[in-house]
């Protein structure tokens, strides 16, 4: 065991120069994110442009979005357990991987927004539960981290021991992470939906919604470090598998935008007073439109995303595939974080309008707990794929595992 | 900024997150573990106070008086406000300001917000419409009237439904009230409230010393937490006296147009106007049960 360790930490700090760039570059943005926190944490949250007006802004809207990458586990099991699908059965642990550090990302943003974060134990000690949506969303993430955890952990360990996975432990696994990895968008879907004193999250399509955007956005982001990961290493990606998981996109994608229309018809020829947060994100209201420009560039990266994912020509070639990828992450990032909560607050409940776009340290306190999930990630990835290669084992030094029969 | 630069102040913000100061580690501590307002006993309070007044005097060089004082029994408290009478003066914002020891800068919070509106505007519902940085000569503005809103006081309170520590939470004199300590500055509750009646305090509490109002309650307006939510309290360290007194924005208005008493008392200000004049609360649609009640006196 002691020698697997060794083993693994010369792995990670092994690697090529672009390895060292890219590890090197992270550590740099988690550095400027410590430093703004410290900031933060001395100054109080007054180092940031949210107010009483616009009360969450950018680590919530990060947050938000997070937990909707986060589901980019659930839209590969369910095809490689539930369907066997084996192209993608060969990479799902990848996705899961994936999961782990959304959700330690969700984690670290929702600290980042905290106000008292040393007082967080209180929510241990007397939880409002089941009351409060707040703390049955800091058990379903907790929850869905554990699951991710376990399952990732459970098959790194049997491959290192040279033996495949066990069904038998895998089934409960998978069985209740996919209904878990729903809830997570679900509750934190309620935990806005809730609140009626806000008309623009109070509306029955944003759980739904929740869950289409969060299916294009996570594999979109999968569908990229697939193609990264079999480049710079030997891992088996199939074309089968990416081409499938396109597929898959291309019909939440479609689902998200016609929840999306239905949500966009109902305000607008409604013309209610409820249309303002919509107005606001869409034409500005009273001269105030620092959202727009966010607004139709997700617009039309989401449309265009789409019409790319759901012609089979374009969905195939790898250009445009990726492509399309690129614009559904940003369309998605502007949609669901942004785009979706400031508009809650504006106007706010007594009508005033209150500009917001995220300071400096929001930006840098964010930018480096993007680092930390993509430091986790990477070497999560350095971890496994040397474990599957039989370069790091649990066996007895000299003696190498049958690699073929790590293949399911 | 150089790299010596930024090590010190790395260290000397650590330090200021996890390190207490050296002098005060056992008040930190004792902060740190503090128990939920709700739970302790007498002893405990006592306790409490007794470090907070403590700290206050090192502090801010001043005897300020944290008071624990219970609810009384059979008192619901309710509240109106005359919007015939209303001039717009805001004197009840900055009575309040200075009765409650609200930071004040940077920024500077206020518990009620003055709506100013044009005759024929829409209002009621739709506030869109209003402005609340008005700033004449004088007041009444020609062709203008006013509406202050602060804490409704609901009898369902969204803020308390929402709140995953239980911080804030309905006293059984029906005041919503937040355990500072007890907060841990989510800002759940400044979401869910309809009335925009939470404040958040964003930077450090600043009041000049020679401002500070010594008479203070636990619940109410004591010296504030960087971090935390805090909201009207209808002046807790006074109404829950006896005799009681009333709230600094009832005392201050020259025109009279707040009132203020116990809704169970049948023979109380409060309920003669309720059950004579054409009362509504704010966002009834909402079903929040406000205690806050709009009314015309004329």
């Amino acid at each position: 065991m002691l020698n697997f360790f060794k083993d693994l930490v010369m792995h990670l700090l092994k690697g090529n120069k672009a390895y060292y760039v890219w590890v090197l570059f992270l550590l740099g943005l988690i550095f400027m994110g410590v430093e703004s926190y410290i900031k933060q944490a001395t100054d109080g949250l007054i180092v940031t442009n949210m107010s009483d007006q616009v009360s969450w802004g950018f680590y919530i809207s990060n947050f938000t979005f997070m937990v909707g990458v986060a589901a980019a586990s659930v839209m590969l099991v369910i095809p490689s357990y539930l369907y066997n699908f084996k192209p993608i059965k060969e990479i799902v642990l990848f996705a899961e991987m994936l999961a782990i550090s959304a959700v330690v990302m969700c984690l670290l943003l929702v600290v980042a927004d905290m106000g008292k974060p040393l007082a967080g134990w209180h929510l241990l000690v007397k939880p409002n539960f089941p009351s409060s949506l707040l703390v049955w969303d800091v058990i379903v993430l907790n929850g869905y981290l554990i699951l991710n955890v376990l399952a990732v952990t459970y098959v790194l360990y049997r491959a290192a021991s040279g033996k495949a996975y066990k069904m038998s432990v895998m089934w409960p696994i998978v069985l209740i992470s996919i209904p878990w990895a729903f809830s997570i968008h679900t509750v934190t879907a309620f935990l806005y939906n809730g609140l009626s004193s806000r008309p623009f999250w109070n509306a029955s399509i944003v759980a739904p919604r929740f869950i289409a955007s969060a299916l294009c956005s996570g594999p979109a982001l999968m569908l990229i470090i697939f193609q990264i990961a079999r480049k710079l290493s030997e891992i088996e990606v199939s074309d089968e598998a990416l081409s499938k998981i396109a597929e898959f996109i291309a019909y939440a994608m479609g689902l998200n935008l016609y929840l999306y229309a239905a949500e966009l018809f109902k305000e607008f020829y409604s013309n209610s007073m409820h249309v303002a947060p919509m107005e606001y994100l869409f034409f500005g209201l009273k001269g105030h439109n620092v959202l727009v420009p966010f607004t139709w560039t997700a617009m039309v990266c989401n449309l265009t995303a789409f019409t790319l994912f759901i012609i089979p020509k374009t969905r195939k070639n790898f250009l445009t595939m990726n492509f399309a990828c690129l614009l559904i992450f940003v369309g998605v990032y502007i949609d669901k974080g942004m785009g979706l909560i400031i508009p809650g607050f504006v106007p706010d409940t007594l009508g005033e309008i209150y500009d917001y776009l995220p300071s400096a340290i929001e930006l840098k306190v964010t930018a480096g707990i993007w680092a930390v999930g993509a430091l986790l990630y990477t070497f999560m990835v350095k971890t496994a794929i040397p474990i599957y290669k039989g370069e790091l084992s649990l066996l007895p030094k000299g003696s190498r595992p049958d690699i073929r029969s790590l293949h399911h | 900024m150089d790299r010596r630069d930024f090590l010190k102040g790395a260290a000397i913000g650590m330090a200021a997150i996890a390190i207490p100061p050296v002098n005060a580690s056992a008040s930190y501590l004792e902060t740190f573990f503090q128990k939920y307002y709700r739970e302790m006993t007498p002893e405990d309070k006592k306790k409490v106070v007794e470090r907070l007044e403590k700290e206050y005097r090192e502090k801010y060089h001043k005897d300020i008086r944290v008071k624990t004082t219970e609810a009384i029994p059979g008192v619901l408290y309710g509240y109106g406000l005359d919007l015939s009478r209303c001039i717009g003066c805001r004197r009840c914002v900055y009575a309040c300001v200075t009765e409650n020891n609200l930071s004040r800068s940077n920024p500077q919070i206020q518990y009620i917000t003055v709506l100013q509106f044009k005759n024929g505007e829409k209002w009621v519902t739709d506030l869109e419409e209003s402005e609340k940085y008005y700033n004449p000569e004088t007041v009444p503005a020609p062709d203008h009237f006013y509406m202050p809103v602060q804490c409704q006081q609901c009898e369902d309170p969204p803020c308390v439904r929402v709140c995953p520590t239980q911080a804030t939470y309905k006293a059984e004199d029906g005041i919503v009230v937040v355990d500072y300590n007890w907060c841990i500055g989510c800002r759940y509750c400044m979401a869910a409230c309809p009335y925009g009646a939470r404040k958040f305090n964003w930077g450090e509490w600043n009041v000049p010393t020679d401002q500070i109002n010594t008479n203070t309650h636990y619940l109410g307006n004591r010296p504030k937490i960087k971090g935390s939510v805090e909201k009207c309290t209808f002046c807790i360290q006074r109404v829950r006296e006896v005799p009681g007194r009333y709230t600094a924005c009832v005392e201050i208005c020259p025109v009279g147009a707040r009132k203020f008493g116990n809704l169970l008392d049948p023979a109380s200000e409060i309920r003669l106007l309720i059950e004579t004049k054409r009362v509504f609360r704010l966002k009834e649609e909402l079903n929040t049960n406000p205690k806050f009640y709009y009314f015309f006196s004329l």
